[in-house]
């Protein structure tokens, strides 16, 4: 507070000062005439007796300033007014920075967001991700990271762990709403007791869903979420006791969790209690989602030890039905491994943030010394005024603190336009919306990520500034030689041309990650996924709850009706559905299939994926049959044991495709035998990066092998596939409406996508990667270019008269020529030389990324240098010729 | 502090010491105050105008002293400077701690005679 009155109320204290010397004066001068002396000299003689009346103003007015930041004001004062004169190179360094810091910035922003910030959850150290490893459980753990919970284990842990202070459950689900609005479809999460408890996050309306809620015969309750308490209720806070229609059930409202709130990553309208029956339970099926809020002080290593002695426990405590072996699952070898919640949110992602934001840096580095080497060349123009400044008695650390200020001024500018440019590549980034990023709407620039652009402002800065301040410091400034120098003084040049050997040699870096990115999309790109046309494939789920339609056989027959009625709408050539399309992250089951006459280690044959399809299917997908035919409707409604296989399943257990026709698998001992009539191409179920996994195709409608008694079973909830070239059209979607709503009016549609969608979103980490790798590798590539054009331009134009010189003695042009281009050449050899060793070392850490090639890819490792050779070429090409067209005369007189 | 040979620099401090004791008696300008420093030491001390206006605006900073418009002795328009109250407290620190200077410089150099 003192110090901004003391700035503002100093004019003031001048003013004072100016009248009271004045008065001294005029007061002495008066003395001596009384004395006296004539005026004039009475004057003179009071100013010489005062002395020096500026000096002892100056000195009077400092003690109320600051010294060190005015003279620093000064310079920043006459930073400005030379850029202003220099627009040209002003503009070229504020758009490097603002592009190069903000990159750096947006990016640092989304791993700040996704990968450093704590989950929003109180204590969300605490949190841990429930998973188990089961190395003997086949495809069943091994498609993800590890096997789910069932609810039997659930059970068994949460009432005998001495580790956690509360665990829960949870399935994500979907349920159409009735008596709201229109009959909607929407995102449900399935939770037990103790999953609030274990976030801790309080509603925001009402109450949690408590321990009684869990209860199958008591009161059926549900909470909202804030977005649809919003866009439903219009955050009408009577909706407290409210009864809506959930999957034809009612349920009363007891409570709204808070804006931003998330079921650990995903998105919901509803909680639904889990209502586990106890009576119920067996130890199967596995497709939980744990998470325990650990006690304090407890470790992930100790919960994994107290949960390894209850496995045994729970195995004893339930069974799958009369007659099954409880201790089956001896065989998978079930052991914990829980890790934090936070790893589980994110996933994989963090090899590829990490990697996007060590190639913006890349940038931003090879950006710096670029803007270096316009300051070098700025420097160097200045030089006379340097020197006469040095002559004039500046200190060599007041003039290195003068180019200093100069740097850091530009990049604490850019920094703030980088500000800009960060916010504007964010909202783009969340309006483009990854899928595959985790934390997406957490993703913001905090004071984290301002600190972080205000230290990479000043560092870079201070980074590209220093190196014309060593130089300057390292080299004694002469007054007068330097305007005559014939050529460029050797020192200057080697400075500029190191900083292009090591552009060169990160622009490799990153033009080699970047074309291994290429080379794996492209290889992505060439498997064939088991589907054809995918953009011209329409997709769509649909959900028949048992509240509305309780038997299997009605269920069948109206997905029958359904699939009728698409395939009437015009433009429609083909229409089937299956429990699941492949990637769309939706595994309808896994379980074990006996093929016969074959026998098993250990006894038990490994699980298989499950699939359930409808005739026409296969073909509105485009998988090929391999051999045999497809299902018919015959085949469905007559119940016939008869099953289709993939490709994989086939050779492996028979050898080949056509051996499998009419051979027979079973699926449990007491089981009938099922005949295969069909054998399919393989499909990538879990995208195309992995690999097809053998799979089992049972018909749409079946007998159901987990009761006892011979009962219909048929999957609910299915996925429609439409082969039309007007998938993706509005009207084409309004028209499915209607043919699903004539049949019944209370089913909504969900996921409604094309194929192509589907299979993009599958790639969207390769495309996602491929396409940051792609910007950063030009933007190196371009500025690497920039970097040669300007130094052998700028060596070319400061030895015209050493040309001159030699062309007046004879020297042939073409010579002069080769002379610039070959040391361009040169640089980059020493850059590719560099870049090759560091990119042979970075490129290691891309591995995970990689598909069908290794880091070391030799198409990427021999096309990236000869890539910049030309590049080198070109860009010294062109001042080259410059050099060649020097009038010899011109150029001796020049000077 | 002096351009003549014949004064001595005070030491740091003194010269606020003596400023501070005349405001003490009344508010004045500074050129009365050159003059009665010299008058009241018998031409033993002069106060340079190059020490003096930088001490008075450095007094201000520190609040010892507080200035207003006012008129000179010819009725000059001039800025007259008065002492504060921690200007005061200042001054009597100031005094103590000159005294035992002084008592002490005069003891050592008593024992440097015997």
């Amino acid at each position: 507070m003192r110090a901004l009155n003391q700035l503002f109320g100093r004019h003031r204290r001048y003013d004072d000062l100016s009248v009271s010397i004045q008065e001294h004066i005029d007061e002495r001068t008066e003395e001596l005439m009384d004395e006296g002396l004539p005026r004039k000299e009475a004057e003179q003689k009071a100013r010489r007796e005062f002395g020096n009346v500026a000096l002892i103003q100056q000195r009077s007015r400092e003690v109320w300033q600051w010294p060190a930041i005015e003279s620093i004001l000064a310079d920043l004062k006459l930073t400005f007014r030379r850029l202003g004169k220099s627009p040209g190179f002003a503009v070229t360094v504020f758009l490097t920075l603002a592009i190069g810091i903000g990159a750096n910035t947006a990016v640092f922003s989304v791993v700040n967001s996704v990968l450093l910030k704590p989950l929003p959850y109180p204590d969300s150290d605490r949190l841990a991700a429930l998973w188990l490893n089961a190395p003997g459980a086949g495809g069943l753990a091994n498609f993800s990271s590890g096997l789910q919970l069932s609810p039997s284990m659930y059970l068994t842990f949460s009432e005998h762990n001495k580790s956690f202070q509360s665990m829960g459950i949870w399935a994500p689900s979907t349920a159409s709403v009735t008596g709201v609005a229109q009959p909607e479809q929407v995102q449900t999460e399935m939770i037990s007791d103790g999953m609030l408890q274990t976030l801790e996050v309080p509603p925001v309306l009402g109450r949690w869903l408590s321990a009684a809620d869990q209860d199958p015969r008591g009161a059926q309750r549900a909470m909202l979420s804030y977005g649809y308490w919003q866009r439903r209720f219009g955050g009408d806070r009577a909706v407290i006791g409210r009864i809506i229609q959930v999957d034809a059930q009612s349920r009363e409202i007891v409570g709204v969790m808070p804006r931003g709130f998330r079921l650990v990553d995903r998105e919901f309208d509803l909680l639904i209690p889990l209502a586990l029956d106890r009576a119920h339970l067996k130890l199967a099926p596995f497709g939980y989602e744990g998470i325990a809020r650990l006690k304090p002080g407890i470790s992930l290593s100790q919960a994994d030890a107290d949960v390894a002695r209850l496995i045994p426990v729970w195995m004893d405590s339930w069974s799958n039905g009369p007659g099954t072996n409880p201790h089956y699952y001896k065989v998978w070898r079930i052991t914990p491994n829980f890790h934090s919640l936070k790893q589980q949110v994110i996933g994989n992602v963090s090899s590829v943030l990490w990697v996007v934001m060590a190639t913006v840096g890349l940038v931003m580095l090879i950006a710096c010394t670029n803007i270096a080497n316009l300051l070098l060349v700025r420097a160097e123009s200045r030089h006379q005024e340097l020197s006469i400044r040095a002559a004039l008695g500046a200190g060599r650390g007041r003039i290195a603190r003068e180019l200093l200020v100069e740097s850091s001024t530009l990049g604490l500018t850019g920094g703030v336009l980088a500000i800009g440019v960060a916010y504007a590549g964010l909202r783009l980034l969340v309006a483009i919306g990854p899928a595959n990023l985790p934390r997406l709407n957490e993703i913001a620039i905090d004071a984290r990520s301002l600190g972080f652009t205000l230290l990479l402002s000043l560092f870079s800065g201070l980074f590209f500034g220093s190196i014309p301040v060593l130089k300057y410091l390292r080299t004694s400034i002469a007054l007068g030689g330097s305007s005559r120098t014939a050529s460029a003084d050797r020192p200057r040049q080697r400075f500029r041309n190191a900083l292009v050997v090591a552009q060169v040699a990160m622009a490799l870096v990153l033009l080699v990650s970047a074309l291994l990115m290429i080379r794996t999309f492209a290889a992505l790109r060439s498997v064939d996924p088991g589907f054809s046309d995918a953009a011209h494939l329409q997709t769509m789920r649909i959900w028949i709850p048992d509240l509305l339609v309780p038997e299997p056989l009605v269920v069948t027959r109206m997905q029958n009706s359904i699939a009728d009625n698409i395939a009437t709408i015009p433009g429609v050539t083909s229409v089937g559905f299956a429990g699941a399309v492949p990637m769309d992250n939706n595994d309808p089951n896994w379980d074990q299939i006996r093929v016969e006459g074959k026998t098993y280690d250990g006894g038990e044959p490994p699980l298989r994926l499950y699939n359930y399809i409808s005739p026409g299917y296969f073909h509105a997908m485009g998988t090929r049959f391999v051999a045999g035919r497809d299902f018919t409707w015959a085949d469905i409604y007559g119940l016939r044991p008869r099953v289709i296989v993939s490709e994989g399943f086939a050779r492996e257990s028979w050898g080949s495709a056509s051996a499998a026709i009419g051979k027979r698998v079973q699926q449990f001992s007491d089981k009938p035998m099922q005949e295969v009539i069909g054998v399919v191409e393989d499909t990538r179920q879990h995208g195309v990066d992995e690999k097809a996994p053998a799979t089992v195709y049972w018909p749409a409608m079946l007998n159901d092998p987990y009761t006892r008694q011979p009962t219909i079973d048929a999957p609910r909830f299915v996925t429609f596939a439409i082969r039309s070239t007007r998938a993706g059209t509005e009207s084409f979607v309004n028209q499915l409406q209607q043919a699903v709503w004539s049949v019944n009016g209370n089913l909504p549609l969900a996921s409604v996508r094309t194929m192509q969608e589907i299979y993009g979103q599958s790639l969207a980490r390769t495309s996602f990667t491929l396409a940051m790798l792609a910007i950063a590798g030009g933007m190196a590539l371009a500025l690497s270019i920039i970097g040669i054009y300007g130094v052998i331009s700028y060596a070319v134009s400061q030895r015209t008269r050493e040309i001159g010189i030699r062309l007046a003695l004879g020297a042939q042009r073409s010579k002069l020529s080769w002379m610039f281009v070959r040391s361009a050449l040169l640089m980059t050899g020493a850059g590719v030389a560099l870049g090759v060793c560091a990119a042979t070392a970075l490129t290691q850490l891309m591995r995970s990324l990689l598909f069908g090639i290794g880091p070391l890819d030799p198409v990427t490792f021999v096309t990236v240098p000869l890539v910049l050779a030309l590049a080198a070429l070109f860009a010294s090409y062109l001042p080259a010729r410059r050099a060649a067209a020097v009038d010899p005369v011109e150029a001796l007189r020049s000077e | 502090m002096a351009k003549n040979p014949e004064h001595r620099d005070l030491f740091p401090g003194a010269l606020e010491v003596m400023i501070l004791q005349s405001l003490r008696l009344k508010p004045m300008h500074g050129y009365a105050l050159v003059k009665h420093i010299k008058q009241v030491s018998d031409d033993l001390l002069q106060v340079e105008e190059g020490s003096l206006y930088p001490a008075l605006q450095r007094m201000l900073r520190e609040g010892w002293l507080e200035s207003e418009a006012g008129m000179s002795a010819k009725g000059r328009p001039t800025r007259i400077y008065r002492l504060t109250d921690a200007g005061l407290q200042h001054l009597e620190q100031e005094v103590v701690s000159f005294a035992r200077m002084f008592d002490g410089i005069t003891r050592v150099l008593a024992t440097a005679k015997a």
